[in-house]
């Protein structure tokens, strides 16, 4: 029987998925649950969306063979240019797909989280495009550690709304933004940055990310032995599996942040170390105690410093189709720094966490690896040189 | 008093009184529901914290995290329960996940042997309420209380109404708890809500916080919730039986 790994009709991805929203958001979720498909498949929607990506965002991104990466580790390696897109990340697919979304239903305001700043870019970028208002909320601490990532985000004239709540990171910025959509029911769309949230998001970030695997297709002579990217909720991850999820000759791997060890508290490894139960209204895996308060996670990315994962994800575990794995903080900077000496990139610190799990598999002369650089490195410049030089 | 008695005995509007378990110290809950049957309020929600309460606005957050912080947990909620005297009408009020990873048989269970009467999940979806935990909520005893919005459409209201056997939960505008907007903009959707001769009465919460919004509301249903307004009274208390005193005495001068 073929495994069907997308959502079902009622939201779910196994047991995990689902809406769990107060009914204050009932009817934004229902409005976006009905409408979501048919939008996404209507002609001038796709050719709107179509243009942007090449025109604006610079699509279809390189796919790159790694030529001394290749020699060092002794297999072929590529990487996916997600980094070479417009505002530096993967993150621009899914927030141009959701603003034309948003421009179909009506809405004329615009809110986002943000962790590592890129989907707040990304946001605000296309909230600037389109003109259209736009709010930014963002864990304090994390404003403080991306501070380039906020100042381009002022520069592009949205808002930014610094969270003081929990542990002032991704988590609590998603807390206030779904705050903020209860208090504003009517005009505003909340453009989730990943594939988390309630249902339908999951699914409709997929789908707008899932141009990464289409491109790796057409790109890539024959099958790739692996596909590997760095998973906090995991949106460039499922765009760079979607499209290999029901072909079982690809091995694909999923690599978390274990910040400073799983055996620590100071960890991001969600998969690793959580159970099931429910955050930001999905039923997916997640760090929580025994009481199911959510425990607040480590890692030096602000991208990947989420307590959850997206419920397909959960699911890919479940069923064994993914392979989960994690890498610790500094794995991750020694990854960055042998990428940048060796072949002339900066990676984003999330997409380090990719890279650094090629010191940890078993590599074969025959493999054809594919990493998904989902980001540059120049908002991490200052982390990066504290820690390495 | 069963929560059907209290509705169907009224002589005056209903006024249920919300607080957060384990706050502002670990071991108040026994004292603040003393004085709120002293003070003569008809029920109690009990709010059982959370570390991410997405519904509610900063005065519950923090209090939450506050409990959190002394130490409270859904066990040691249930454990004080046992232990005090108080009779008045209670229910519980969370978030799903808290509930989950207690185990909601268990918790239904500790709800009915500590009376118990109503719960309120607020991010637990109707559908997934009836397909999976229905029959252990009726098994013990408890009603389920959902909630309705400015929002929802008057074909949803009429579904939670038949969903719901005790009473509903109107929120009185599009917001979090304690927004401290008032309630006078809400009149023609409490009017509507009034209008529609549902089966179960109503009990309109979110953003009451004086006597004027507490009378407000009445006028609409058969009375009100106040929460925010008075996690804020017991933030600076010294005196917890003085202060609830106090302020029960400002929202309903004749008791």
């Amino acid at each position: 029987m073929k495994q069907d790994y997308n959502v079902d009709a009622a939201g779910f991805y196994g047991v995990f998925g689902g809406a769990f929203v107060p009914e204050m958001l009932y009817p934004n979720v229902e409005e976006l649950q009905n409408s979501y498909l048919t939008i996404l498949q209507e002609k001038s929607f796709q050719k709107e969306l179509q243009q942007l990506l090449e025109d604006y965002v610079g699509r279809p991104t390189p796919l790159y063979f790694a030529k001394r990466l290749s020699a060092h580790y002794g297999a072929k390696i590529y990487l996916k240019r997600e980094d070479l897109c417009h505002t530096g990340a993967h993150k621009i697919n899914n927030a141009l797909g959701q603003i034309l979304l948003a421009k179909k239903l009506n809405k004329t305001r615009i809110i986002a989280e943000t962790g590592a700043g890129q989907h707040g870019v990304a946001t605000a970028t296309a909230c600037a495009l389109m003109g259209i208002e736009c709010c930014i909320y963002m864990g304090a601490k994390d404003v403080e550690r991306q501070a380039p990532n906020v100042a381009r985000m002022k520069m592009l004239g949205a808002t930014i709304i610094p969270v003081e709540s929990g542990s002032k990171t991704l988590k609590d910025a998603t807390n206030e933004a779904i705050r903020d959509w209860i208090n504003n029911p009517v005009d505003t769309h909340y453009i989730i940055g990943s594939v988390v949230g309630p249902h339908p998001y999951p699914d409709m970030v997929a789908r707008f990310q899932a141009i990464i695997s289409k491109e790796i297709k057409n790109q890539l002579k024959g099958d790739p032995s692996h596909v590997i990217a760095c998973i906090g909720g995991g949106s460039n991850a499922i765009g760079a599996f979607y499209h290999y999820l029901s072909n079982k000759a690809v091995q694909l791997v999923g690599v978390e942040a274990a910040g400073q060890g799983i055996h620590t508290a100071k960890t991001a490894a969600t998969l690793t170390l959580g159970t099931q139960g429910i955050i930001h209204a999905c039923m997916t895996t997640l760090l929580q105690d025994k009481d199911g308060q959510i425990i607040e996670p480590h890692s030096i990315s602000a991208g990947l410093d989420y307590p959850g994962i997206g419920p397909q994800h959960a699911h890919l575990h479940q069923t064994k189709r993914v392979n989960y794995h994690s890498v610790t903080d500094q794995e991750a900077l020694n990854a960055a720094l042998f990428l940048s000496k060796n072949e002339g990139i900066i990676p984003a610190l999330e997409s380090a966490h990719a890279l650094a799990y090629l010191n940890k598999m078993e590599i074969k002369p025959t493999d054809k690896i594919v990493i998904n650089l989902s980001g540059r490195g120049d908002k991490d410049l200052e982390t990066l040189t504290k820690n390495l030089l | 008093m069963q929560l059907k008695e209290i509705f169907k005995n009224r002589k005056e509007p209903i006024l249920n009184i919300y607080f957060t378990a384990g706050y502002p110290a670990l071991e108040s809950m026994p004292i603040i529901l003393n004085s709120l049957e002293q003070a003569g309020v008809d029920m109690v929600e009990i709010g059982m914290p959370y570390s991410d309460p997405l519904s509610d606005g900063p005065t519950i957050q923090k209090s939450s995290a506050i409990a959190l912080k002394n130490g409270i947990s859904t066990s040691i909620i249930f454990e004080q329960l046992a232990k005090c005297e108080s009779k008045i009408p209670k229910i519980m009020m969370g978030y799903f996940n808290a509930v989950l990873q207690f185990g909601v048989e268990k918790f239904c269970e500790k709800c009915q042997q500590n009376n118990i009467q109503g719960v309120i999940l607020p991010d637990l979806p109707i559908p997934v309420y009836q397909e999976h935990y229905q029959t252990t909520f009726e098994k013990y005893g408890i009603a389920p209380i959902f909630l309705v919005t400015p929002e929802t459409s008057e074909e949803r209201i009429r579904y939670i109404d038949a969903c719901s056997t005790a009473f509903i939960y109107a929120v009185s505008t599009s917001s979090t708890t304690g927004a401290g907007t008032g309630i006078q903009s809400a009149a023609a959707y409490l009017q509507k809500l009034q209008t529609m001769q549902l089966n179960n009465p109503i009990l309109i919460g979110f953003n009451i916080g004086s006597k004027a919004d507490f009378d407000f509301a009445s006028q609409y249903a058969a009375g009100g919730i106040i929460g925010s307004a008075f996690i804020k009274q017991l933030e600076n208390s010294t005196t917890l039986e003085n202060d609830i005193q106090k302020f029960i005495k400002n929202i309903r001068p004749k008791n």
